[in-house]
């Protein structure tokens, strides 16, 4: 049984990627991962504007409310020796990546073209192997437009691309109006990658306190739908590699997204309700699958289900609407 | 000779540098001004700094200076070269060990900042009176008049000690010379390696305790042999002065900085000689020369070496000429006939005479004189005047010279325009905000400038009384010579005005020379508006002195270049760019090298506005031209208005104004007695945001008033009939009651007392229905409302007070209409102890007794000018009172014995009386219930009728009753401090009076660290969070001193937080008073030394209790009459991890970025103490109540 699949040209054991979450925080948790079989670790996101928040906070703070009052010229101990920026985070990506063998993809999220570029270079030399890009952008400004949004990412990514020698994964939002077309740009600027989709963390209201609260949720199994139909689509159309992610909770999803043309499952919420030991349990049962059904290998497996491998092409495009109106029709009435 | 390092750094630095490399032990413990030198210490030590045995010393807090004395005392005894730092009460807690250590022939040096002692009122500042304190202990005297000196003296000082196997204080001017900063040259440890000698380090171990060669020191001895004992020491101080002199004479090989024990300068035919030490002298060193240059034959002695004081040496250094001297002491001594050092010179030449070794033909007249106490001012007009009593044929003796004392009429009289300041010497004085980062940037210009080899530099810092919108005034002096000038600039040619509206309150230009150069910053006007703005004396003044006008609308540029409202960098590139004392390319390319050094380590982004504002800062700099006339018409507003009290009109007023120099003995309470209610008169306007009340939106719960800890939002509700002469503007709602149709309700914003902390709106619940974001209380600029407002206070005042007795004290919402007794305080904004404090004045205020520990509280309770503890409509309100930071319990405890002592006197005489009074009336004053606030009001109105009959009965037993009679009221008898003074330098006091069973009420408000004297580690400091003493991360777990108080099952123990739950907070407070025994109440205090956004400040207080690390609950010991358990948790189960509490904060946060393994696994560890305590809480919680100790009748 051949599991092996490659992503943004490295070459994986398996499909099963532990994507960007809480739990790669810690050297002792990636290592966790790659014990429970993770074929790749995609980090948590470095936030360009946490960074300089972050910063401005402490100058702020540590510097609250000094020199005002004879008694009291300072209250918190000068300490010369403090790293803000992004140190502690390339400091993890640097001892992760030389704990584990598995490859340990920096997760960049920048606000300024400096810190893209700036960021996925530091990246690079604390021994990243790919980089995700995780463009998070609401476009709440009514004057930006479509065009504007779309060329602020092939902007990044070309700058990125430029600038750094490891791989460029561009994690990607779904709400563009035309996904194919967006994702054939970002694919001719370079992304070794595209993640289909970001999971935009869309805030909820708190009614007891009348407040926006942005907490967040983790994924159902049912919301792979949208990434399962546009790596159907994209399979077989483009030079980069197709990374899904959203929605797996069992191996049954890992399997869909493969058969759809993925080439590295990613999973978050599943880990962070069971544990990093569910890695072994959706390997397994992507194998046990496997084997039930007598594939071979990954690669046989991989867009068998694609848009242009299934029966119908017309199935993934408005037809598809068309009948399952008829299906409802003919079960039912 | 090596090149030596020069910097510019203060006295306190200069000294602990030295210190800190000839020790091996440094017990420490915080005090104003020294706490700079053990905060240093520990610094060093964190960063591994080594001594010259290249090995880094070992720093040890300890829980009071009492402490630090006896680990010294401990250390030294078992051989370690042992140090440690203080001044004022701290050396006075040192004084029985400092017996031991000098009894016992012991080397080590203690260095101080000289402080005053707290007698009639404490004082932070700067004299001898803690030095002369400990002239008997054994200890000899060193003195140091300069920052260079206290470095130097420093090195000396130990060398001498380890000789003579004789103590010393090495000491120098608190303040004056440990905050000054000025250029020295620092001390190679080559050159500190060359003055301490080896042998003398290892026979001062040899003389220490060691079982392996064992004998025994600290005997009891008896009347056969203690008195011979005590004159064994003698050869030893015999040789100090030898030794000390050798030292020198050493260290002036070793540095070419030559010192005497005794340094004369002046005319070498000097007539007219003036003694004195520390800072002074410098003053008066300039002051001769400048009057030797003038043909005046005067002269000066420094005195180095104070105690021993050697004759011999004194009388070589004095010139044979002299016909008059004058001694000048830093301290006070009432009662006697002299000042030490006045009775000590006497006493030498006097000696001299008889033994025939004066120098001179005739014993020259000697005076003494005072100068100086508290860092007032000593200035060469001073110098000049005590010379000038010299030259009178009957000068004054044991006068005084730099006050006006018009009662025993001491003080010499002072020419004001007499100035030495030289021309070469660039003067520049900066009025800042604390805030605005003023004293920062300064101290920043003053290394630029001391950096260039070109420059000496010079700085001093005076900060005024408030912990919030505090003004700061810098003193720079910049020049091409040593600047000795330890006075405050008297001729400024530079000022700098950083804050507009300072140009309404002080009189910011007195001291600008003609021609001067002005600096303004204009915001939030436009440089082109400035002119029309200014109030029209200023307009005068300027045009007068011929100032040239430079402004900047600074707070725009700030704002522009997204660093809020720190001015201090634009501010500082305009003084560099406008006063010429480097060229401004220079100085700009130096700006951002240290801007660079400053803030690298903050981030890129703060290095790069920091940059961005400089640059915008010189196209925004503008000349503004000056007509030839005045054009304003706006006159400058009065300090007090005129209905305020006389003594705040004369007396207030005149400190406020900055003026109280100028106030005569005369002015002055005789024994520390002041009005209460005096905040009220000082209208600070320290915030531009305000919140205003909307009342459609408002519930009328009360948790703003609650929580308000300047006491500035006030709840009334009144007979809408009183609506009827209301201002159009005033603000008004039906009250939120059924059954009251005519009843309305206002909540008063006293928007000129407010310092825009927001914390009313952040604990503000209610939301309007159609706009989410809009609160009952929103913060909005103050300027558009302000005339309302201010009209509508007046109006609201007019308002009748509740009654008390109508109040529901159980809730909130009925708290709010109690007025708050403690008001306006200048504590820090959004302070999370005075919301506690006022609580307190609410609703015991008008029978309240409050003993204060020093601290946080006692400061902004009592510091001068304008205090905020006031009096209710009765004028009745709290009686106040601080004592010190290490008796406050047991100073609390001997209020609570008077009142039981007197009330038990005024029964017994009642008793006596029944005959006169009637049985029944005496009946029912002894056995009046006093629960509730009617049952208290009842009382108070038998005891005004029961005063009036006695007045009316002629016995001398009424005389008596009348003066006691106040006590069959109820007294609430409170004791109040941080945990500074529970957790360490009180706590044994604190656990005595929890002991005693008396009805006193403890308030430990828990800032988990000592905030007054600047966030040092103490007892309650939690585990992983850092301080100073603690920068590596609190290694262990806060105490928990309310398990302690519990065990002893009689006192009343509750922690609240009122962030949390104010409900529960209200409770406690009342049941602890309820209780008639001891109680104690710790109560969560956030604090700006927590590193947090003060405006979360409540937030915080609800995380804290949420994750289990401030579990509120009440042990109430009246519980166990009815046999239930006393011990009930008041929160529910940690919900969230402590991370999520503790990483809003710098104080846990900071330890992420220094070590961020470290403070994973402190976090961790601070997590199971939590879960474990917790769990303890819980076993308690749910235990019978027979497990506890019974109630105790």
């Amino acid at each position: 049984m051949d599991l092996t699949t490659t992503y943004m040209g490295m070459k994986l054991k398996h499909p099963i990627v532990a994507s960007s979450s809480p739990l790669s925080g810690s050297v002792s948790n990636i290592k966790r991962l790659e014990d429970a079989g993770a074929a790749a670790v995609v980090m948590f996101s470095l936030f360009e504007e946490q960074l300089k928040h972050e910063s401005a906070a402490l100058e702020h703070l540590m510097t609250a409310g000094t020199e005002s009052f004879a008694e009291s010229l300072s209250y918190l101990p000068e300490v010369d020796d403090y790293t803000v920026g992004p140190d502690t985070y390339l400091d993890l990506l640097r001892r992760a990546s030389e704990a584990v063998d598995i490859p340990v993809i920096g997760s960049l999220n920048g606000i300024t073209n400096t810190g893209w570029i700036e960021y996925a270079q530091l990246m690079q030399q604390a021994g990243a192997k790919g980089i995700e890009l995780n463009i998070y952008y609401i476009p709440a400004d009514l004057t930006t437009t479509g065009r504007e949004v779309e060329e602020r990412y092939i902007k990044i990514v070309k700058a990125v691309k430029e600038s750094v020698t490891i791989p460029v994964a561009v994690k990607l939002s779904p709400f563009f109006s035309a996904i194919g077309s967006m994702a054939k740009a970002l694919d001719n600027v370079g992304a070794d990658a595209l993640v289909l989709f970001n999971r935009f963390y869309q805030p909820d209201f708190d009614l007891e306190k009348l407040d926006v609260a942005p907490n967040l949720n983790l994924s159902t199994p049912d919301e792979i739908r949208l990434p399962l139909l546009w790596i159907a689509v994209l399979y077989g159309k483009l030079r980069s590699s197709l990374g899904a992610t959203r929605g797996v909770h069992t191996p049954i999803e890992v399997v869909k997204y493969l058969m759809a043309g993925a080439d590295a499952v990613m999973t978050t919420s599943a880990l962070l309700k069971n544990g990093a030991d569910y890695l072994t349990t959706l390997r397994d049962g992507l194998q046990t699958w496997m084997e039930v059904n007598h594939y071979d290998s990954v690669t046989q497996m991989k867009g068998s289900m694609s848009q242009q491998n299934v029966a119908d092409p017309t199935a993934f495009e408005r037809a598809n609407y068309i009948k399952t109106l008829e299906s409802f029709k003919s079960d039912y009435i | 000779m090596t090149e030596r390092q020069v910097t510019t750094i203060d006295g306190n630095e200069a000294a602990a540098y030295v210190a800190y490399r000839v020790n091996e032990v440094c017990t420490i413990y915080p005090i104003t001004p020294s706490s700079t030198m053990a905060e240093l210490a520990d610094q060093w030590a964190s960063e591994g700094v080594k001594n010259i045995w290249g090995s880094v010393p070992l720093v040890m807090e300890m829980q009071s200076e009492g402490g630090a004395a006896g680990a010294a005392h401990g250390a030294l005894q078992t051989g370690a070269l042992t140090t440690t730092f203080t001044a004022s009460q701290g050396l006075m807690l040192m004084i029985p060990n400092m017996y031991k250590i000098a009894g016992e022939l012991t080397s080590a040096v203690f260095h101080v900042a000289a402080r005053s002692l707290a007698t009639q009122g404490l004082s932070i500042f700067g004299d001898h009176q803690d030095v002369m304190a400990v002239r008997p202990t054994g200890f000899c005297l060193l003195a140091s008049g300069s920052v260079q000196e206290a470095h130097d003296m420093a090195l000396i000082a130990q060398a001498a000690t380890l000789e003579a196997r004789v103590p010393f204080i090495h000491f120098f001017d608190g303040f004056r010379t440990s905050h000054e900063v000025n250029k020295l040259t620092l001390l190679s440890d080559d050159d500190i390696r060359a003055m301490i000698r080896d042998d003398l380090v290892l026979a001062h171990r040899t003389r220490a305790l060691n079982p392996d060669r064992p004998f025994i020191r600290g005997t009891a001895q008896n009347p056969d042999v203690y008195f011979q004992s005590r004159e064994t020491v003698n050869p030893f101080y015999a040789k100090v002065p030898d030794i000390v002199q050798a030292a020198m004479d050493k260290f002036a090989g070793i540095t070419g900085r030559r010192y005497n024990l005794f340094d004369y300068f002046g005319d070498p035919n000097a007539e007219r000689v003036v003694v004195l030490m520390g800072s002074g002298q410098e003053t008066a060193c300039e002051t001769a020369a400048y009057l030797n240059a003038r043909g005046e034959k005067v002269g000066v002695i420094q005195v180095r070496l104070y105690q021993p004081l050697s004759a011999r040496h004194f009388l070589a250094a004095l010139p044979a000429s002299v016909k008059s001297i004058a001694v000048l002491d830093r301290t006070k001594e009432p009662g006697a006939t002299g000042e030490p050092m006045y009775l000590e010179v006497v006493n030498t030449l006097v000696e001299a005479q008889i033994e025939g070794t004066l120098p001179m033909p005739v014993l020259p007249r000697i005076i003494g004189g005072r100068y100086g106490l508290s860092s007032k001012e000593f200035t060469p007009a001073m110098v000049k005047a005590v010379f000038d009593e010299l030259s009178k044929a009957r000068p004054k003796n044991h006068f005084t010279v730099g006050i006006i004392d018009d009662v025993t009429h001491t003080s010499l009289d002072i020419d004001a325009s007499f100035m030495i300041e030289s021309d070469k010497v660039v003067r520049a004085m900066f009025y800042g905000l604390g805030a605005d980062g003023t004293v920062g940037a300064n101290k920043n210009s003053i290394k630029i400038i001391g950096d260039d080899p070109e420059f000496y530099a010079q700085g001093y810092f005076v900060y005024d009384s408030k912990k919030s919108g505090s003004q700061t005034v810098s003193h720079l002096r910049f020049g091409p010579d040593p600047i000795r000038a330890p006075y405050l600039v008297q001729s400024a040619n530079f000022i700098g005005c950083h804050q507009f509206n300072f140009l309404d309150r002080g009189d910011v230009l007195k001291n600008a020379a003609q021609g001067a150069v002005l600096l303004l910053n204009t915001s939030p006007h436009e440089p082109e508006e400035a002119w029309d703005r200014l109030p029209h004396p200023v307009q005068e003044q300027i045009i007068a002195k011929k100032l040239k006008v430079h402004a900047i609308n600074a707070e725009k540029v700030a704002r522009d270049n997204g660093m809020g409202t720190r001015i201090n960098t634009i501010m500082q590139t305009c003084f560099f760019a406008i006063s010429g004392v480097l060229p401004r390319d220079k100085a700009i390319e130096k700006i951002k090298y240290s801007i660079k050094k400053s803030y690298m380590r903050k981030g890129e982004e703060v290095v790069r506005k920091n940059f961005e504002a400089v640059d915008n800062t010189l196209a925004n700099l503008r000349e503004i031209p000056v007509p030839a006339q005045a054009t304003s018409t706006r006159k400058l507003p009065l300090v007090v208005p005129a209905n305020a009290p006389e003594f705040v009109q004369k007396v207030t007023a005149m400190m406020m104004a900055g003026r109280g120099d100028e106030l005569p003995v005369s002015a002055l309470p005789v024994d520390g007695t002041y009005p209460s209610a005096t905040t009220q008169w000082e209208k600070r306007n320290i915030s531009n945001f305000v919140p205003v009340w909307e009342p459609d939106v408002c519930i009328q719960c009360g948790n703003c008033s609650m929580v308000c800890p300047h006491g500035v939002i006030r709840s009334k509700f009144y007979n809408e009939a009183s609506l009827d002469s209301a201002p159009k503007a005033f603000r008004t709602a039906p009250i939120d009651a059924r059954g009251f149709p005519d009843i309305r309700y206002t909540l008063q914003v006293y928007l000129e007392d407010c310092t825009g902390c927001g914390l009313c709106v952040e604990v503000c619940p209610a939301k309007s229905k159609e706009q989410t974001g809009r609160k009952a209380i929103n913060m909005a600029l103050k300027e558009p409302v302000l005339e309302d407002e201010k009209a509508n206070v007046r109006f609201f005042e007019t308002l009748p007070e509740m009654d008390r007795g109508r109040v529901d004290f159980s809730t909130v919402r009925g708290v709010q209409f109690l007025p708050p007794l403690f008001e306006f305080s200048g504590a820090c904004a959004g302070c999370g102890e005075t919301p506690y404090v006022k609580l307190l004045s609410q609703l015991f205020g008008d029978r309240l007794l409050v003993a204060n520990a020093t601290g946080c509280s006692s400061i902004y309770g009592g510091n001068l000018p304008t205090t905020p503890w006031t009096v209710n409509n009765e004028g009745r309100g709290p009686a106040w009172s601080n004592s010190l930071f290490e008796d406050n319990a047991e100073f609390g405890l001997g209020f609570r014995l008077t009142a039981d002592k007197h009330l038990e006197y005024a029964r017994e005489l009642l008793l006596a009386l029944a005959g006169p009074l009637g049985q029944a009336q005496v009946d029912e004053l002894l056995d009046a219930e006093q629960l509730t606030e009617m049952d208290i009001r009842r009382q108070r109105s038998r005891v005004a009728d029961l005063k009036q009959r006695l007045r009316e009965i002629n016995d001398p037993r009424a005389a008596q009753l009348l003066a006691v009679a106040d006590q069959l009221v109820r007294r609430s008898v409170w004791i109040v401090g941080g945990d500074g003074w529970a957790y360490d330098i009180g706590s044994s006091g604190v656990d005595h009076v929890l002991a005693s069973g008396r009805d006193v009420n403890i308030l430990v408000m828990d800032t988990e660290v000592y905030s007054n004297t600047g966030g040092q580690m103490s007892k309650s400091t939690p585990m992983g969070a850092v301080a100073k003493f603690a920068a590596a991360g609190k290694q262990i777990g806060k105490k928990d001193v309310a398990l302690q108080a519990i065990s002893y099952g009689n006192v009343y123990v509750a922690r609240i937080a009122l962030g949390a739950n104010p409900q529960q907070a209200l409770l406690a407070f009342r049941e602890a008073e309820a209780y008639q025994g001891p109680s104690l109440i710790l109560a969560y205090s956030h604090c700006i030394a927590h590193g947090i956004n003060m405006q979360r400040g409540l937030d915080q207080q609800h995380l804290a209790v949420e994750c289990g690390h401030w579990p509120l609950f009440r042990y109430n010991p009246m519980v166990r009459e009815s046999d239930e358990n006393p011990f009930v948790l008041d929160s529910g189960r940690p919900k969230i991890p402590l991370k999520k509490y503790a990483y809003n904060e710098v104080r846990y946060k900071v330890l992420t970025h220094t070590n961020p393994a470290e403070a994973e696994r402190l976090m961790d560890l601070a997590q199971q103490g939590i879960n474990r305590r917790w769990s303890v809480y819980e076993d308690m919680a749910t235990r019978s109540g027979g497990t506890f100790v019974p109630k105790f009748k």
